[in-house]
């Protein structure tokens, strides 16, 4: 539940849900997400879930916070159920060429590459938030002995596809974009596709997700 | 079949198709985007006798150099600009906020901003630009909107679909007023500064540095001292919010902003400070001034009769 309501500026509702990041919280956070979605409220731009918060921005010439604050305490709340069909595969490749980070993980977390590889393919992924950039969807949570810093020196470009951990999340590069997370494989998929205009984003908050290993072949023939 | 066309002899520095921008897509990592003055970008429009929400061409510090192609084309200028319409027989320097036209062969040249960082082209009439998602504004980092998402490019073409007449006689005299304190109402994690810092956030001078674009605004000055956490658990950001990295050089989130944000947010600059935020050039000197939310409706709600009677006193 909403903890506290208060304003981000004069155009901005701030939910806050907690402080903890667990896929209960935030279960939380993208049911009210999906129920203002729909209820279309009058003067809402945008709304963006995270882990443990919600931003509601408005137009000031069409609502005001009071206001939208009031409608936010009342809203009636629906569930919305993900199919187990609905987990997202993603294909990655761990070779060399695309695992940029894999030795020095090896030596940051004392475990060798095949098992840290085994660890991270063995389980499903939860997508916390989309955004940053565009597509570009924050998951969770990884296995305990897989949670390292970001480089100390971030990466001024990685290629777009690029997986990477960092904490107990991981992610994907939707663009090439600069970022300091450690990377361990590729995906030939395309994150986010502004030709598919209703749904740009492969994988959305709420989505599960698995990954799935693939050969350097089959993943430069896949978009072929 | 495309009659009127302008050809870009020069691009400008960064010039590019804004609107209103783009709703509801922060979920997905999608920013607002859109005319960073919203003001300007209104004028601009009335007076070329559009709707508001018409693509216009907007610049910053340089802008381009155009041939225009065709019959005949009006079109006005906003902001605080220098050009020029180079006719055969003769070159007119051009007054901002009033509608010139150009003819087969003729050039517009916009020299430059003064003092100011964005203006904008408005013709009366339609760019064929693309549209997504409901805007054609141009977001370069997400290669998203008109002109493939790109900034306008030197020997491409800019084809005009309509062209109508109106009153071309329709002019403002106004003067963009200089902002030296912008008003701040205080971020959702004020308390993660010290007692100094918050007080020297208030009242020292920080100046605006060169790192500064159609995302955001670095800014230099009286280091702020994080006493909390120098991170956050990333969560959604808006423009106008400052925030405050390890560096402690505060950072202002502009319309092309990343929709997620990890570092302390010590401030949001309110809505009617805006458009003249973002008019600063680097180097101006700013102080942020403290105002609660109820002074910053009232400020939006004068903000917006003062466009509106500028709008009026056009039509």
């Amino acid at each position: 539940m909403i903890k506290n309501i208060s304003n981000l500026g004069d155009a901005a509702l701030y939910c806050d849900f907690g402080k903890e990041v667990n896929k209960e919280i935030n279960s939380k956070v993208i049911q009210y997400f999906k129920n203002i979605k729909e209820k279309k409220i009058e003067g809402i731009t945008n709304i963006t879930p995270s882990y443990n918060k919600l931003i509601i921005s408005f137009d000031m010439k069409i609502a005001n916070f009071e206001n939208l604050k009031e409608k936010i305490e009342n809203l009636n709340l629906k569930e919305f159920i993900n199919k187990k069909s609905d987990i997202i595969k993603i294909p990655i490749c761990c070779d060399k060429e695309f695992s940029l980070d894999l030795k020095r993980l090896e030596k940051k977390l004392k475990i060798s590459e095949d098992k840290i590889l085994e660890k991270f393919f063995s389980r499903e992924y939860y997508c916390y938030m989309t955004g940053f950039i565009a597509g570009h969807p924050f998951l969770g949570d990884t296995e305990e002995s897989l949670r390292a810093k970001r480089l100390e020196t971030p990466r001024v470009k990685i290629p777009k596809g690029s997986v990477g951990l960092t904490e107990q999340f991981c992610n994907i590069y939707s663009f090439e974009s600069p970022g300091g997370w450690n990377i361990i494989g590729n995906t030939p998929l395309n994150i986010f596709d502004k030709k598919n205009e209703n749904k740009p984003n492969l994988i959305n908050p709420g989505d599960t997700v698995v990954f799935e290993k693939i050969s350097k072949l089959e993943h430069d023939k896949y978009n072929d | 079949m495309i009659k009127n066309y302008f050809e870009v002899i020069r691009p400008g520095i960064n010039t590019t198709f804004q609107d209103s921008g783009r709703k509801n897509l922060y979920h997905i990592g999608i920013p607002f985007s859109g005319a960073m003055d919203n003001r300007n970008f209104i004028l601009a429009n009335i007076i070329a006798g559009n709707k508001e929400n018409t693509p216009v061409i907007e610049f910053a510090y340089q802008g381009p150099l155009l041939k225009f192609k065709g019959e005949k084309i009006n079109f006005n200028i906003a902001g605080n600009v220098s050009f020029k319409v180079i006719k055969k027989e003769e070159t007119i320097e051009g007054n901002c906020y009033e509608n010139y036209s150009l003819e087969d062969g003729d050039q517009l040249d916009i020299i430059s901003t003064n003092k100011t960082v964005y203006g904008y082209l408005a013709i009366s009439g339609t760019f064929e630009v693309q549209f997504l998602w409901n805007s054609c504004s141009t977001n370069t980092k997400a290669n998203v909107g008109a002109n493939d998402g790109k900034k306008l490019d030197k020997n491409q073409l800019i084809k005009i679909l309509d062209t109508h007449s109106h009153k071309s006689k329709r002019k403002l005299e106004y003067t963009n007023s200089k902002i030296e304190n912008i008003r701040v109402i205080k971020g959702t994690n004020f308390d993660y500064f010290s007692e100094e810092s918050k007080k020297n956030f208030f009242e020292k001078e920080f100046s605006v540095t060169k790192l500064t674009d159609r995302m955001g605004m670095r800014l230099e000055g009286q280091k702020i001292e994080n006493i909390v956490d120098t991170n956050i658990k990333s969560e959604g950001i808006i423009k106008g919010v400052i925030q405050v990295p390890a560096d402690g050089n505060p950072i202002i989130m502009l319309s092309d902003h990343g929709t997620i944000g990890g570092y302390p947010k010590i401030g949001v600059v309110i809505t009617a400070d805006y458009d003249r935020l973002v008019q600063l050039q680097p180097g101006s000197k700013i102080k942020f001034k403290e105002v609660d939310l109820s002074d910053a409706q009232m400020l939006f709600k004068l903000y917006e009769m003062e466009t509106q009677n500028l709008v009026s006193t056009i039509k």
